[in-house]
């Protein structure tokens, strides 16, 4: 991208008398690159906004007055929506995080293990097997959902909180990262060193492997857990039962009522509205892990 | 460092991988049995709202007696759920239950998953208009499942606004024309209505009361009359009113179209008896401003109408109570405190011609308070409602013409094309699936 934009940088002798031009020209700011990621922060951006005001609407406003213009019905709505049916949307929300953080945190663990075994062990079948773990990557999950149905509905697991979970545990791109990234911070010298100490292989793992796979570990959790988050046809299929719907179902139900009664506008987006907040906390909460630089220090090179 | 402990852990996982897909290939058999002894419990999806309150009735009263509990399992409505219910159907996973509206029991009845409860729903067809019950036998002797709401069409319009304007309400299509040329002279910015491709329920119900029946059986082959004469009468109309600007061509349901009839620049909708549902939400403002009036007819004199939506309850070929799961079915749509509860509970229009003018039907929606006969003229409409055909891909057809009248009415071009279209993808579709089309 840098190589694209013009070079922003003044000539260092045409200082203007009376401006503070030393830091700026430091900064270097390249307008080109600027202005397309503002524009592509706009994009992400808009529906979002749209979703927050919208939220404030009460029914009679939100299709007549100006868009981007708050109403006055967020706690109606608020209250409306804890209301409905005895207040099974948190129920939703509830199992919604039981399946995306359960099921991320599992799918984790797969992760760490396979991809750790995949990038410090050779064994026959190894690139074999990883190639099949790249095919997985490519294959939508969306496929899968009906063939995962009919194998659950054979153990007789179908609509059951194991039936969302269970096919999520295995994520291939979980595997795919993992792998990379512990072919890149976990140093062979490192785990030699670890095995001349006299350690075994399990707490070579656990102690000096995983605390450097962390960030890329991070990055798995939370890929899967806004994948589980937002999943709607494998839980769809695999449940009846709207107690134990995830939100993303909760709310479609709540759309889909059926041609003789309007759909809830208003009780949907405030509940979509509420199912983001808890994707924008685990970001602002997890991002810091992103900065560990655990591989400093451990080798010299 | 020995790594055969782990390549044999390899090898096994991969085995396992293999042996789960194995599986996935296997067929499955439903076991049968209609006979029953001691209590029984029953599943049922639907999407009505409330539906969960109805079923307490008869979970407290006569499920009571007869020891037969059903649990209500909320769904999402739509083609969607058909999907849902033929693969859970696939793993003989279905439930006991399922509310399915008329035009997806083709569908369900060809793939094997609906069962034929004739004996043991009793005399209930005496309860139900000819047209309506027709659909729930296919034209057969059997019966699979017993109606519940309809959706007879009707045209409604602003009553302020057509006096402001002069208008009369148009009974025939011809004047409806004129009455949407009419509003273009007399307030060029404002449309009489619309013609909407987003819901194919609509055309299909037009289709419906100008004669026309999409789908025929003769032998043992299916017959498509989607491109006959009486749908290309339909279609050229609505195609010529768009071509020539009389009216929008906008579709429906979006804010935009809550907005045109919340201020009054559109001033009529052809719709059905549910309307005063979505017009609360879309129009609020608007409110005791509206009346209803029956559909303009084909000919002067005439008196007949489409249906838009409804559907019915039916039981499924997975379940093990069918005789209980009939009965239960047979009560929720003929018994008066059901039926009385379901207008309540789910507002919906029954399909039991006694329950149309009884109980919540006495008195006029909420948002016609103007039109106190409201359901007295909406029963005399409904009988007259003309008979249907449907077959077992009318979500191909209704995909097709989603797509073909969509874009047709967006370029205000030839309709007729479109239809053309929509038959030729309907019968691609039924041969593809392997039934016999007749030509």
């Amino acid at each position: 991208m840098s190589s694209l934009t013009p070079r922003t940088s003044e000539p260092a002798t045409g200082t203007a008398p009376g401006t503070a031009r030393g830091p700026a020209r430091r900064r270097r700011i390249a307008p080109v690159p600027t202005l397309v990621l503002l524009l592509g922060a706009l994009y992400c951006l808009l529906p979002v906004a749209w979703v927050v005001i919208a939220s404030t609407k009460s029914g009679r406003e939100l299709f007549s007055t100006f868009t981007f213009w708050p109403g006055t019905g967020l706690a109606g709505n608020l209250s409306d929506l804890h209301a409905y049916r005895d207040g099974v949307y948190w129920r939703w929300m509830g199992n919604s995080a039981l399946y995306a953080g359960l099921g991320a945190l599992l799918s984790t663990c797969v992760s760490a293990f396979s991809g750790y075994a995949l990038a410090t062990y050779r064994f026959r079948g190894r690139e074999t097997l990883f190639n099949v773990l790249l095919a997985g990557v490519l294959m939508p999950p969306v496929i899968l959902a009906v063939p995962q149905y009919l194998l659950l509905a054979k153990a007789d697991l179908t609509d059951s909180h194991l039936a969302v979970l269970l096919p999520q545990i295995l994520s291939p791109y979980g595997v795919y990262l993992a792998r990379i990234y512990a072919a890149a911070a976990v140093p062979a010298d490192v785990v030699e060193a670890g095995r001349m100490d006299g350690a075994g292989e399990w707490r070579i793992f656990t102690r000096v492997a995983l605390p450097m796979m962390v960030p890329g570990l991070v990055t798995v959790f939370l890929f899967q857990f806004v994948a589980v988050w937002n999943n709607f046809l494998l839980p769809y299929i695999m449940l009846s039962d709207d107690e134990k719907f995830p939100i993303t179902l909760g709310l479609y139900t709540l759309l889909e009522q059926g041609a003789n009664t309007p759909a809830l506008y208003t009780l949907v987006i405030t509940g979509a509205f509420l199912a983001v907040l808890p994707l924008v906390a685990l970001f602002l909460v997890v991002q810091r892990f992103w900065s560990l630089d655990l591989l400093s220090g451990a080798v010299k090179s | 460092m020995p790594y055969t402990k782990r390549r044999r852990l390899v090898s096994s996982a991969v085995a396992v991988v293999l042996g789960a897909t194995a599986l996935t290939a296997c067929g499955s058999s439903s076991d049968d049995g209609g006979a029953r002894s001691g209590p029984v419990s029953l599943t049922y999806w639907t999407w009505a709202p409330g539906m969960d309150k109805v079923v307490d009735l008869w979970n407290k009263g006569p499920g009571k007696e007869e020891q037969i509990t059903v649990t209500v399992k909320k769904q999402a409505s739509g083609d969607t759920l058909v999907t849902k219910i033929l693969t859970a159907h696939k793993a003989g996973k279905a439930p006991d239950l399922v509310q399915a509206e008329y035009q997806a029991l083709p569908t369900l009845v060809s793939n094997d998953a609906l069962a034929d409860i004739a004996e043991h729903v009793g005399d209930v067809k005496d309860r139900f208009a000819d047209g309506v019950w027709q659909q729930t036998t296919l034209g057969t002797d059997a019966v699979y499942a017993v109606p519940q709401d309809i959706g007879p069409m009707m045209f409604y319009y602003r009553e302020d606004l057509f006096e402001e304007y002069g208008l009369s309400v148009p009974a025939t299509w011809e004047q409806f024309a004129e009455t949407a040329r009419k509003v273009k002279k007399v307030a060029p910015d404002k449309d009489l209505t619309t013609f909407s491709a987003n819901d194919s329920g609509l055309f299909a119900g037009l289709a419906q009361q100008a004669g026309a029946r999409w789908w025929t059986t003769s032998g043992d082959k299916w017959k498509v009359g989607i491109d006959d004469g009486a749908t290309r009468k339909v279609a050229e109309f609505w195609g010529g009113l768009v071509e020539e600007g009389a009216i929008d061509n906008q579709p429906m349901y979006t804010p935009a179209w809550n907005k045109a009839l919340n201020t009054g620049k559109q001033i009529a909708w052809v719709s059905a008896v549910w309307a005063p549902g979505t017009l609360t939400t879309a129009a609020p403002d608007t409110r005791g401003k509206w009346a209803m009036a029956p559909l303009p007819q084909w000919s002067d004199g005439e008196s007949r109408t489409g249906s838009w939506g409804g559907s019915s309850t039916a039981v499924t070929t997975d379940s093990r109570h069918k005789e209980a799961a009939a009965e239960f079915a047979a009560w929720l749509n003929t018994d008066g405190d059901a039926l009385n509860a379901l207008a309540k509970e789910s507002g919906i229009y029954p399909a039991s011609t006694s329950a149309q003018l009884s109980g919540a039907f006495t008195s006029p929606p909420e948002y016609f308070a103007n039109q106190p006969d409201f359901y007295k003229k909406a029963a005399r409409i409904a009988e007259t409602t003309a008979p249907s055909a449907w077959g077992p891909n009318v979500n191909v057809a209704y995909t097709a013409f989603k797509d073909a009248f969509g874009a047709a009415a967006k370029n205000r071009s030839d309709f007729t094309a479109a239809l053309g279209t929509m038959q030729k993808e309907t019968v691609a579709d039924l041969e593809k699936q392997g039934f016999g089309v007749a030509r």
